[in-house]
C-alpha cells in the first residue's frame, strides 16, 4: 500500500509540475476554473485507466460481488461504520470551510453514533433527526478557498482526481489532518495497527463498488468512450459536492442549452 | 343583429375559444413527467420480455423526449460547422443510437418507483422538475431532475435528466467531443462509432 502511496504522490507531483509548465493557465492551481477541466496526461490517463479497469475485473469487482452476498444487516453495519469514520475528515473540512453548525452537528452524529450506535455499526443519529451526513474532503476545502481543480487526473488504483483533489487527500493524509490515519498509520498506538487504516479503506472502495456494480455495467455497456464518461461523472459530481447546493443543477449550463438551434 | 355587433360577438367567443383550448391543451410539465414515468413503470412491471419491454420503452421515448435536441446539445460546438447533409445524416443515426441506449438501460430496472415533487420554470423554453427514486431495502433515495423543454407548452418535451446532479446529457456531450477531439475533428468518425453502436 505504501508503494501505492509513492507513485499516486509521484503522478500528482508531476501534474503539479506540468500543471504550471505545460498550460496556458487556464487549469492553473492558483485561480478558480470555471470552464472545462483539462485533461493534461490524457494518454497517460488512459492508460491508468484500462489499468484501474483490468484491476477492477480482477480484484475489487469480483469482492464487490461477494461483499453483496453477505446479510444485508452486516453489510448495511460496515457502510454505518465507514461513514462514521468519514465525519473524522468531514468535521475538520467543516471547520475550515467556515460551516461551525455543521461541525458541530456532525461531531454530536460521531459522538452518538459511537457510543449508542456500537462503535457506528448502528445510525441512531439519523432516527433521532439528525440531517443527511454531507461528506467533505480537503479537495472541496481547497476549492471552497478558491483553488483551481488543475488537470484532471487518474490515478493508480484509486481511479477519477484532479490535481487539487489529488494534493487536498494527500496533504490531508500525510499533514495530519486525517485522525484515523493518525492514530492507525502515523502513531504507533498500541489499540489500532496500520492495517485497521488500510483495510477500512479498501472496504470503502469495495462498499462502493458493490453499492454500483449495475451502474458500472450499465454505463459500460453503453459507452462508446467509457473513459470520457467516468471522467465527466467524476467532474460533474465533484462540482456537485463543492457547491453543496441542489440548485446548482438546473443553472449551472444553461448557456449551453440556450445555443441549441433545433430547426 | 348588425353586423357590426354580429362581428363584435364573433369575436369575442373565438376569443373565449382559443384562450380555452390554450389552456386545455398545455399540460402542466409536472403533469407530463409524472405521465412518462407511469408509463415507463407500467411496461417494466409487465411480463414482457426484455426485448418486447425494449421496444414499449422506445414508442414512449419517441413521443415523449427531444431527441432531436439532445442529438444538437450532444454535438456541442461542433453542430455549427455541419453541412445540411452531414446534420441529415448524424441526426439519422443519433435517433437509432438514443433509442438503443436509452431503452437498454432503463430495461434493467424492474419496478421503479420515482414520486414528482416539484416544477421550476427556468425560462420559457425550460422547466426543471424534480422527483426522487424512492428507496430500497438495497439503495438510497436519488434525486431526479428532468429538464422540461416547454417552447410548446402543448407539447413539452424531455431533454435532459439529472442523477444526484449529473447531466446525462453532459455526460454524453463530452463522450461524443472526446470521439471526435481523438479523431481530428472528424464528425464522420463519430457517426462510424454511433453505427457499430447500433450494430453491436
Amino acid at each position: 500500500m505504501k508503494k501505492i502511496l509513492i507513485i499516486t504522490t509521484t503522478v500528482i507531483l508531476l501534474a503539479i509540475s506540468n500543471v504550471s509548465a505545460g498550460t496556458d493557465g487556464e487549469n492553473s492551481l492558483s485561480k478558480k476554473n470555471s470552464g472545462q477541466t483539462k485533461d493534461c496526461f490524457e494518454k497517460v490517463n488512459r492508460g491508468i485507466f484500462a489499468f484501474n479497469q483490468t484491476l477492477d475485473g480482477a480484484i475489487f469487482e469480483p469482492l464487490a460481488k461477494g461483499y453483496r452476498k453477505l446479510p444485508m444487516p452486516i453489510r448495511r453495519g460496515t457502510s454505518n461504520v465507514l461513514a462514521n469514520l468519514s465525519n473524522l475528515i468531514t468535521v475538520p473540512n467543516n471547520l475550515m470551510q467556515g460551516e461551525i453548525k455543521k461541525a458541530g452537528e456532525n461531531t454530536l452524529r460521531f459522538v452518538v453514533n459511537t457510543t449508542l450506535g456500537i462503535l457506528g455499526i448502528f445510525d441512531p443519529a439519523s432516527g433521532l433527526g439528525f440531517a443527511e451526513l454531507e461528506r467533505e474532503d480537503y479537495g472541496q476545502t481547497l476549492a471552497k478557498w478558491g483553488v483551481g481543480e488543475g488537470c484532471y487526473l487518474v490515478l493508480p488504483v484509486l481511479g477519477p482526481s484532479t490535481a487539487r483533489d489529488a494534493i487536498g487527500m494527500l496533504s490531508g493524509t500525510m499533514g495530519g489532518g486525517d485522525p484515523w490515519y493518525n492514530i492507525t498509520v502515523k502513531n504507533d498506538t498500541q489499540y489500532f495497527s496500520d492495517f485497521d487504516y488500510y483495510s477500512s479503506r479498501a472496504t470503502t472502495g469495495i462498499d462502493f463498488r458493490a453499492k454500483n456494480i449495475e451502474s458500472f455495467e450499465n454505463l459500460e455497456q453503453n459507452s462508446m468512450d467509457f473513459y470520457a464518461s467516468v471522467k465527466s461523472l467524476y467532474l460533474q459530481d465533484r462540482k456537485q459536492k463543492i457547491s453543496n447546493s441542489k440548485k446548482v443543477i438546473d443553472t449551472m449550463d444553461d448557456g449551453d442549452w440556450e445555443e441549441i438551434e433545433t430547426n | 343583429m348588425s353586423l357590426k355587433k354580429f362581428l363584435f360577438k364573433f369575436s369575442l367567443i373565438l376569443i373565449v375559444f382559443f384562450a380555452f383550448t390554450e389552456k386545455s391543451f398545455s399540460l402542466e410539465p409536472k403533469d407530463f413527467v409524472q405521465s412518462v414515468v407511469d408509463q415507463a413503470s407500467s411496461v417494466l412491471t409487465t411480463n414482457f420480455t426484455k426485448e418486447q419491454k425494449i421496444e414499449k420503452l422506445k414508442s414512449i421515448a419517441k413521443a415523449a423526449v427531444d431527441i432531436r435536441g439532445i442529438g444538437y446539445y450532444s454535438l456541442g460546438s461542433h453542430r455549427k460547422g455541419l453541412s445540411d447533409d452531414e446534420k441529415k445524416k448524424y441526426l439519422d443515426i443519433f435517433e437509432k443510437y438514443f433509442l438503443k441506449s436509452f431503452s437498454s438501460r432503463l430495461a434493467e430496472y424492474t419496478d421503479p418507483k420515482i414520486s414528482v415533487d416539484s416544477q421550476r420554470k427556468l425560462n420559457e423554453k425550460y422547466t426543471m422538475v424534480s422527483s426522487s427514486l424512492l428507496a430500497t431495502k438495497d439503495k438510497p433515495e436519488v434525486k431526479i431532475d428532468w429538464r422540461i423543454v416547454t417552447k410548446d407548452p402543448s407539447k413539452p418535451l424531455i431533454i435532459d435528466v439529472v442523477i444526484e446532479g449529473v447531466s446525462l446529457a453532459k455526460v454524453q456531450k463530452e463522450e461524443f467531443n472526446s470521439i471526435i477531439q481523438s479523431n481530428d475533428g472528424e464528425i464522420s468518425a463519430l457517426i462510424a462509432s454511433l453505427k457499430e453502436f447500433i450494430n453491436k
